[in-house]
């Protein structure tokens, strides 16, 4: 079975481009020529080297000896939280922001959550001197003040998002509609494997330069390109299609999704959108989402502002679908926990939404060879003030 | 023929109004159509609430929240379009966006759509290719006419692809815009309008968003046949409630 999008950009029965006729003209564009774009030996080579130089890759692969020892198994952390902003965001901004040079667009927006992939497009808008507007709802813009900060001083316009519940799922209703009324010079910058085809395609292979760095680390250090599993959290799941993309179709490889059940699975407030999330439409592609039996899309929570999104991914849902990923759900408080634990035995903060990946060994486990990489997606300096009431710090 | 058909091919320029199920209120429903056949609407557009309705503008979002809150579901709306056909006889067509439907069942949706009277279905986001593979099927046995919509970046060749595929009308969006989002017509909208016109498509062109006034209802129809109002309405029901819409309609057509 391939597990990657076909000709018509699914994954299974998820994916397409559900998006209305307004939208057309940039996703076709966009669809039409991504591939090429991608495979010009220029635009590899600038993309590359600004991996290099800029985002400071490759990320080390760091065997986390005690966390190991506590676990009795062989856990590796790829440290993506050393990347240039924090996290692996910027993988995908970089590529993308080469993308709409490249297709003679002038002007830049994106959606924001927690501000993560908000300050990573305002970062390479600043890098390539392109015009940035930046969506985010207005209850983020309020709990996320450090990150609207920085996005400002990177010359990005923050714009709130006052419509609906006024966070990420309506900052990217905003984003969508900014869009329509500049369909000619601007391109959208999708923070994660959502939205239309070709964007889930495409982000996840700007993502996809983690696992292929996995693949030659973990030989050069244990002798095999191949981990027994890899392990990331899933929100939107960017970071996880990045991780899982070169082991796809590597049916040794164990792939494993961690979601966020929030205060409990079935307790109203959770992310867990494979447990909760029926097959449906959001943001211009099929997948699983959460929604009422009436097909309107319900507000996710979790503690981790990456994580909070009512879907999917196409590709992670056909994961679950198919039975190829194992999905795991992580409460608030097991991810916090996980989190300190990471400070204490590693000397690493991890951001929450990473911390949730790590949650799974307390109640997953794993053989004593077993070779297990975990995706330490982001870093977790924003997440402080969470960490601080959290533990009473 | 359709309602739609039959309406079609006797007005040249007719007004047609859209207005968001369940708001102000819950049970205005019935009655907004009545009003609205009564004072010379020749078509109306039935709004399904969706949470989030990506190509509208804030007017159309606020209603469509206030009618889910209301308590408007796909199955009340059926519920209360169930006798509406005796006193409403004006072609109805439903907008929504494709989630409610896909979890209401596509085949189960244009069911009860027949069964209540409607003729025609516009979902912006269902997209033609996707339609056509999985959907025509449906909607031809139960006799529903799907309205394409193009913009003025349509290009020409998928213009014609979805002229061909189309069989009311042809869903003019008159700018790049989410609706409600105009103030006025210029050069740009008019030659856009001439540009679509000078193609002779086989199917009659209605234009929609930024549609408010008597002054760009006949813009929009000088070259087309006919123009579609929607967050101007809403913002005067909002306002005047159901007392304003034969008010509104004459200020419309007083010219």
């Amino acid at each position: 079975m391939n597990y990657n999008v076909n000709k018509k950009g699914y994954y299974g029965e998820f994916g397409g481009a559900y998006i209305p006729e307004m939208l057309y003209p940039n996703v076709e564009e966009l669809r039409q020529n991504y591939l090429e774009v991608m495979a010009e030996e220029s635009f590899q080579k600038e993309f590359r080297e600004l991996l290099k130089d800029y985002v400071g890759r490759p990320t080390p692969l760091y065997f986390a000896k005690r966390l190991s020892e506590k676990y009795k198994t062989k856990i590796y952390l790829k440290r993506e939280d050393l990347c240039h902003t924090g996290a692996h965001k910027i993988n995908n901004t970089i590529g993308q922001i080469l993308m709409a040079k490249r297709l003679g667009k002038t002007r830049i927006i994106a959606e924001t959550g927690a501000g993560q992939h908000g300050v990573a497009t305002a970062t390479v808008c600043a890098l390539m001197g392109l015009e940035c507007i930046v969506f985010m709802g207005e209850i983020d813009i309020k709990r996320q003040a450090p990150n609207v900060a920085r996005m400002k001083m990177l010359g990005a316009k923050v714009v709130p998002a006052i419509s609906g519940s006024k966070t990420l799922k309506d900052a990217t209703n905003e984003t969508i509609r900014d869009w329509i009324n500049n369909p000619v010079d601007t391109h959208y910058i999708i923070g994660s494997v959502v939205g239309p085809h070709p964007y889930p395609d495409m982000v996840a292979r700007f993502q996809s330069v983690v696992s292929e760095e996995i693949k030659s680390q973990l030989n050069e250090k244990e002798g095999r390109e191949n981990p027994d599993f890899v392990v990331a959290c899933v929100g939107g799941g960017s970071n996880a299609a990045g991780a899982f993309y070169h082991y796809l179709d590597k049916p040794e490889v164990g792939i494993i999704a961690v979601e966020a059940a929030g205060k409990g699975i079935y307790s109203g407030e959770s992310a867990a959108t494979s447990a909760l999330g029926k097959v449906g439409i959001i943001h211009g592609s099929k997948t699983l989402l959460m929604q009422t039996a009436d097909g309107q899309i319900t507000e996710p929570y979790s503690i981790s502002a990456g994580l909070d999104y009512p879907g999917v991914g196409p590709m992670h849902a056909n994961l679950f679908a198919s039975g190829r990923g194992e999905f795991i759900s992580i409460t608030d408080d097991e991810a916090m926990q996980a989190g300190l634990e990471l400070c204490k035995l590693e000397g690493i903060i991890p951001a929450i939404e990473s911390s949730h990946a790590l949650a799974i060994f307390e109640t997953r486990k794993f053989k004593k060879d077993d070779v297990v990489v975990v995706n330490l997606s982001g870093r977790g300096d924003k997440d402080l003030e969470t960490y601080i009431k959290h533990f009473n710090l | 023929m359709n309602r739609i058909q039959i309406e079609l091919s006797e007005n040249k320029k007719l007004l047609s109004i859209y207005f968001t199920a369940g708001y102000p209120k819950l049970d205005d429903t019935v009655e907004i159509l009545q009003q609205l056949e009564k004072s010379g609407v020749n078509m109306v557009e039935i709004g399904l609430p969706f949470s989030d309705p990506l190509a509208d503008g804030p007017t159309i979002q606020e209603s469509s929240q206030e009618a889910l809150k209301n308590g408007m579901t796909t199955d009340l709306l059926f519920q209360q379009l169930k006798d509406v056909r005796a006193t409403v006889s004006i072609p109805m067509i439903i907008m929504g966006y494709f989630n409610p439907v896909l979890q209401f069942g596509v085949e189960n949706f244009c069911k009860k759509c027949a069964e209540v009277g409607i003729d025609g279905l516009i979902l912006p986001d269902l997209p033609l290719a996707e339609f056509e593979e999985h959907y025509s099927e449906i909607f031809k046995k139960h006799g529903l006419i799907n309205i394409f919509l193009i913009t003025p970046q349509t290009s020409e060749e998928r213009i014609r692809q979805i002229d061909s595929a189309s069989e009311g009308f042809i869903y003019m969006v008159s700018s790049a815009s989410v609706t409600g989002s105009s103030d006025g017509f210029g050069t740009v909208q008019e030659n856009y309008f001439e540009r679509i016109a000078s193609l002779s498509l086989t199917n009659p062109q209605i234009v929609g968003f930024g549609i408010n006034n008597s002054e760009t209802f006949l813009q929009a129809t000088k070259n087309t046949n006919g123009a579609i109002i929607g967050s101007a309405f809403i913002k005067m029901l909002s306002v005047k409630g159901l007392c304003g819409i034969s008010e509104f309609i004459d200020s419309i057509r007083k010219v």
